[in-house]
């Protein structure tokens, strides 16, 4: 670079990228005008809703709202011994107007996912307040049930008190925050989804391996046979592609159950005896066979693009040297289809990482995913916030995989197409 | 050099891809150690073929290739030692200079330090020392092909083979590459076997060159005299410029005959006529025929000048002579005091000796 840079000017005398800016601008707003339709259409259908979801998680502003007098005079509470009489008074003024609002039983459903107990003791108060005479509420509200006289039921009002919590993510983790405000383990046999978790990667992990095992001989074979043979395996390829995912695993149900032709198959062979069955689906086995299949084109594909620009005379080069048919494919071939495999390997573990649909049907007890659990507090549970929690941990979890691979690898190594 | 013969021998050698058409037709060709020889034909003419077969890419369907006196049908590619350059060089992508020159060493386990040396030798007799640790994306299309070259002789093969390496390049590099190919061969004694469908290419490097058509060598023999005595009119229209006169012979002996065309008739040098009343098509090179000779020449005749294209240190001449519209003189632009000029009328005259009568076409 030379020292002084002297500014550059047209014939006209304008600078020279003041002219070129002009000249571009028009095209800039073309290209803008082209994409604002999908940009349009991706704001509204999915940056916003992931969004609120996302806002979701985090967003504990419902019971904040619903006793907005309580929070504010449980301020001076220290939270050793029950509170006072202006706190007891405050709860009462709140829950009078829920009760008008008939909105007390959102309040115990979110005071119940903090603490069991407190649905009835909600109920009951419900009924009791109706005759509550005017002044010293603390003892009309401890007499309603015993547990509304247990510092650790105020505790967990408490705990409800900032409008922001990240408690849903400690629940994913299977732990909480304890009456001492310290973040703990549940206890062992109540713990789920750690064992979900791990399942998830273990199963996605191996899926991605079954996949690159299969996939790689059929797409070296895509990429080099003549055109006309490749074209028909090509299909056989897609051919699942065509076909809905519900039939498809619907079929592995019918293929892998008990009486069904797999297992009939071994039993004719002589493999297992008849009356010893294995069981092949509602399990792990289940989910791999089915997860394999359906999510192998997608590594079919990136490597079959990567292979198809390889041209033949490498290998032939590498063989004429006088490597071995071996040391050619290991030294020349293999290298050239990282990229390929790169794309594959994260394409299909992150899709195998969010399935859904086949863990869920043919998965059983032992099969199912994380993503299964997120559908059943979305649908069973109606707990949204923990879903887009567990949501959103899975995206960090794709996230931080991804920045592995481009520490690894190197992002600009990948090759889908 | 030249020691052996037949150090590759092609043995009644017959390829099919399909079972239904021969691509190489009973080869029989033998190549001496040391010699650079090409096979030269149109696409399609079976000359990669020939050296896929000889690399072992391709296993013949009949008959047997001979290398140094063994029978190598049954040897596979990475056992037979042969140097090759790939049309497209074939440099692994992904490997540094080094690393692709390292590759054949490596593979033969060769030390090191020794392996260092040849590359290093290697690179300097392509002219790219500091060279070795780019990789081969970051290298112009000629030094690419100076690498592959270079790694086809790395490790010392007796037989190097070239698939038309020159053909991705330009004009000018394609040139220079020839010589440079061409004094690489000389100094180290290399056999090779080059294959291209340029002929200029195969004339400028060759000892030899194999001519192809239709699965079958043509005609092999030096460039001289492919250019000056070829067999056929396969050869003579392949190989540089060519006149043609379609006739049939009327009188043959002492190595002349007689050719009636349609109008005339003219004196030509037989090479492929036995008798009379045989079909012919005789072909005499652009430079063989002058304008108003000075010599005495047997054949001369009027022609009109139809066409005159400058060429720069030549003058082509289309003139339409005895019912040939498309007959081309080459004048050199030294002797401008011809008067050549459209439409004149001019006196064409030609040795019967350069004008051979060959095989109807």
């Amino acid at each position: 670079m030379s020292s002084e840079t002297k500014q550059i000017l047209t014939t006209d005398g304008i600078p020279l990228e003041v002219s070129l800016k002009k000249a571009e601008k028009k095209n800039k707003i073309k290209a803008f005008l082209l994409v604002a339709p999908l940009l349009f259409f991706l704001i509204i259908t999915y940056v916003f809703p992931i969004g609120d979801m996302l806002f979701r998680s985090v967003d504990d502003k419902m019971v904040t709202q619903m006793l907005p007098k309580t929070f504010k005079a449980m301020e001076n509470w220290d939270g050793q011994e029950l509170p006072d009489e202006e706190v007891f008074a405050a709860f009462h003024e709140d829950f009078i107007k829920l009760v008008e609002d008939k909105r007390e039983g959102k309040l115990s459903t979110q005071l119940n996912y903090t603490k069991n107990g407190f649905k009835s003791i909600i109920k009951k108060l419900r009924r009791a307040s109706k005759k509550f005479e005017e002044g010293n509420y603390k003892e009309q509200i401890m007499a309603v049930h015993k547990r509304w006289a247990d510092v650790e039921y105020w505790r967990a009002i408490q705990r409800r008190a900032p409008e922001f919590t990240g408690q849903k993510y400690l629940k994913g983790m299977d732990m909480y925050v304890n009456e001492e405000g310290k973040i703990v383990s549940v206890e062992e046999d109540r713990r789920i989804h750690r064992v979900l978790w791990l399942r998830t990667l273990e199963i996605a992990f191996f899926v991605t391996v079954f996949c690159f095992l299969m996939a790689y001989p059929i797409a070296h074979l895509l990429a080099t046979l003549p055109m006309k043979y490749s074209n028909l395996l090509m299909i056989c390829v897609l051919l699942p592609f065509w076909t809905s995912l519900l039939v498809r695993t619907a079929s592995w149900m019918i293929l892998l159950q008990q009486q069904g032709i797999v297992n009939d198959f071994f039993v004719g062979i002589g493999l297992v005896a008849d009356d010893n069955r294995p069981e092949m689906m509602y399990n792990k086995t289940g989910s791999y066979v089915a997860m394999t299949q359906i999510l192998l084109p997608f590594m079919v594909l990136p490597l079959y693009s990567v292979m198809k620009t390889i041209s033949p005379s490498l290998m032939r080069a590498g063989k004429s040297l006088g490597g071995t048919p071996f040391v050619a494919f290991w030294k020349v071939y293999f290298p050239l289809t990282i990229p390929g495999i790169g794309a594959g390997c994260l394409l299909v573990f992150i899709l195998a990482i969010g399935y859904y649909i086949t863990p869920a049907l043919v998965g059983g007890a032992s099969g199912t995913l994380i993503s299964n659990q997120i559908a059943f507090h979305m649908k069973s549970t109606l707990d949204w916030s923990f879903a887009s929690a567990m949501g959103l941990m899975l995206l960090s979890g794709v996230l931080v995989i991804y920045w592995l691979y481009n520490k690894i690898v190197g992002i600009d190594n990948i090759k889908l197409g | 050099m030249a020691s052996k013969k037949d150090f590759v021998k092609f043995d009644k050698v017959d390829k099919s891809y399909d079972g239904k058409v021969l691509v190489v037709k009973d080869l029989q060709l033998d190549i001496a150690e040391g010699e650079f020889i090409t096979m030269l034909g149109p696409s399609g003419s079976g000359k990669t073929t020939c050296l896929m077969m000889l690399a072992g890419f391709e296993t013949p369907t009949n008959g047997e290739i001979y290398l140094d006196g063994k029978a190598i049908s049954s040897i596979p590619p990475h056992k037979r030692g042969i140097g090759m350059v790939f049309q497209n060089y074939a440099l692994f992508p992904h490997m540094t200079v080094y690393e692709n020159l390292a590759f054949p060493l490596r593979v033969r386990k060769i030390p090191k330090d020794e392996a260092d040396k040849k590359i290093d030798k290697a690179l300097s007799m392509v002219s790219l020392q500091g060279f070795a640790a780019r990789m081969p994306g970051q290298l112009s299309g000629g030094q690419q092909q100076r690498v592959a070259v270079a790694r086809s002789l790395v490790f010392d093969p007796q037989l190097v083979l070239m698939d038309e390496p020159l053909g991705a390049l330009d004009k000018n590099l394609r040139e220079s590459m020839q010589y440079e190919i061409k004094h690489i061969h000389e100094s180290i004694g290399v056999t090779v076997v080059y294959v291209t469908h340029d002929q200029s290419e195969a004339l400028t490097m060759s000892n030899r060159i194999a001519v192809f058509n239709d699965g079958k060598v043509q005609q092999l023999s030096s460039p001289d005299e492919l250019y000056e005595k070829p067999v056929n009119s396969f050869v003579a229209e392949f190989i540089g410029e060519n006149n043609t006169f379609g006739g049939e012979v009327s009188d043959i002996s002492e190595g002349k005959c007689k050719v009636k065309l349609a109008n005339a008739e003219i004196i030509a040098n037989p090479i492929s006529v036995k008798g009379k009343g045989e079909r012919t098509t005789v072909s005499l090179r652009p430079e063989r025929a002058l304008i108003n000779p000075s010599t005495k020449m047997d054949n001369l005749h009027k022609g009109k000048i139809e066409e005159v294209i400058y060429h720069g240190d030549h003058t082509r001449v289309r003139i339409n002579l005895l019912g040939n519209p498309e007959f081309i003189l080459k004048v050199p632009n030294s002797s401008s005091n011809l008067d050549i000029k459209l439409g004149n009328e001019i006196k064409i005259g030609w040795n019967s000796d350069d004008a051979r009568a060959l095989d109807p076409k």
